[in-house]
């Protein structure tokens, strides 16, 4: 479980309990979680694939900068998941591609 | 066009500071963050700060970030805040263009304060894209801003001050730390911190370097080696680390592209974290509207941003015209404490940076 329950400084106030979809499959993560880290506390490291090499990619910097983390989110590519909010019913994919908005 | 007498970018300690030293000296701002909230990276900040009573000493920097924000909402008919907008370009004629939300928004400001702070740098070695490779500042807003621990065990690639920090803040979460390296041959960050550290039962282990990571999808381990006098690995000094995190703490590079668009002098130094601007010793750099705070105009910490901040937006505001009484000695004031910030043997490595960049010395 990567959720931290009890820490010495800090309190961590859970929003409401959100489902969401990765690849098609049901997870849940809390409302004021970033979309990455609903993902990371699920388990998901993997978010994309280099779109020559294959290789796999996760999260680097996780405040929008590196943009290592690309996904597809409700249809829309290249969203930095890093730092867009957690919502309920959002459809996450992977993204193995550049991304097209046409 | 939207038109303000001093635009900020970047709501982090140094711009938060500026606008609160601009607007209490009467100039209208307008403070531009990128992200959802103010405070920069002050909000991950779970550590108690240094320094002296001005900077906050001795409150942690997410309660600072709380702090500087309630002061600018006392000031709200001369601040205005937008979160979630982040500046796209500065041009020559001075108009900065910004994504609002969902709308491109144009703003002429007559001085700007560009405080956009910097990114956390890489390092080369096998497998480095993998992910469960993560910069320090990124284990820190997961672990202290979304309560969610990076792994269960870390590697922690350098041991500067984030490097020791972020590894004590892993160790309150839970997380066990395998070590932290570091390619010098002495720690670089304070010993208060590498004691405590160290009392964990965490090795620090000097003169290593991190040479390749393994796993398929995601890091399952790391290879460290030593290095000697010269910097290169010896051979036969291998060892493997069974970590599902490889934690990079090497420093940080100044964000500054919008000052490379705007045509400010730069230059390339060491000591500074890369390119950095040059300034006078009033923050102006070399296109008279703009004015710079905060890392990216050169990597320190977050108590000298807060003072560099709250120079430059003071700067800012009496090259229009609004001076306080006490404009002179708040001036000498911030100075002042830079001077004290950075005495010391860090500090010297960031005076001698400074000097190359200063343009009347």
């Amino acid at each position: 479980m990567l959720r931290i329950e009890e820490h010495p400084i800090l309190t961590f106030e859970k929003g409401k309990l959100v489902t969401f979809t990765f690849d098609g499959k049901e997870l849940q993560g809390y409302e004021g979680d970033t979309i990455a880290s609903a993902l990371h506390a699920a388990g998901v490291k993997v978010m994309g694939h280099h779109h020559v090499s294959g290789r796999p990619r996760g999260f680097y910097c996780a405040i929008g900068n590196c943009g290592s983390c690309l996904m597809i989110v409700n249809g829309e590519p290249n969203v930095r998941v890093c730092v867009v909010p957690l919502e309920a019913g959002m459809v996450v994919e992977t993204q193995n591609n550049r991304g097209d908005l046409l | 066009m939207r038109e303000v007498d001093i635009a900020i970018v970047g709501g982090g300690p140094a711009g938060l500071m500026a606008a609160d030293a601009a607007a209490s000296n009467g100039a209208s701002v307008l403070l531009l963050e990128r992200d959802g909230h103010l405070g920069g990276q002050l909000v991950k900040q779970t550590h108690k700060f240094f320094g002296s009573e001005k900077q906050y000493a001795s409150i942690r920097g997410v309660k600072i970030a709380t702090i500087l924000e309630e002061k600018l909402k006392e000031m709200s008919d001369l601040v205005e805040i937008w979160t979630n907008a982040t500046a796209l370009g500065l041009y020559e004629d001075g108009v900065l263009t910004v994504e609002k939300g969902k709308k491109f928004v144009k703003v002429k400001p007559k001085r700007i304060v560009v405080a956009t702070g910097a990114s956390e740098k890489f390092l080369t070695f096998v497998n480095n894209d993998l992910p469960g490779i993560y910069g320090a500042g990124a284990v820190q807003t997961l672990m202290n801003v979304n309560g969610v621990r990076p792994g269960q065990r870390v590697l922690m690639v350098g041991a500067g001050n984030i490097g020791l920090i972020v590894s004590y803040q892993l160790l309150q979460a839970g997380v066990k730390v395998a070590a932290i390296i570091d390619a010098a041959p002495t720690i670089g960050g304070y010993l208060v911190h590498a004691s405590k550290i160290r009392r964990a039962g965490v090795p620090i282990i000097t003169s290593h370097t991190v040479t390749r990571a393994y796993g398929k999808e995601a890091v399952e381990g790391a290879t460290i080696v030593a290095l000697d006098e010269k910097w290169q690995p010896l051979p036969g000094t291998e060892q493997e680390l069974d970590v599902d995190v490889i934690c990079i703490s090497v420093g940080l590079s100044p964000l500054a592209e919008l000052l490379w668009q705007a045509g400010c002098e730069m230059r390339y130094v060491p000591q500074l974290g890369g390119h950095v601007p040059v300034r006078d010793s009033l923050l102006k750099t070399t296109v008279d509207e703009i004015y710079i705070a905060g890392d990216l105009t050169g990597i320190e910490e977050a108590s000298s941003a807060m003072v560099e901040g709250r120079l430059a937006g003071l700067a800012a505001a009496s090259s229009l015209g609004f001076k306080s009484d006490s404009l002179e000695a708040d001036i000498l004031d911030c100075k002042e404490q830079l001077k004290s910030l950075r005495s010391g043997p860090v500090g010297d490595h960031i005076n001698q940076g400074m000097a190359l960049v200063m343009s009347d010395k």
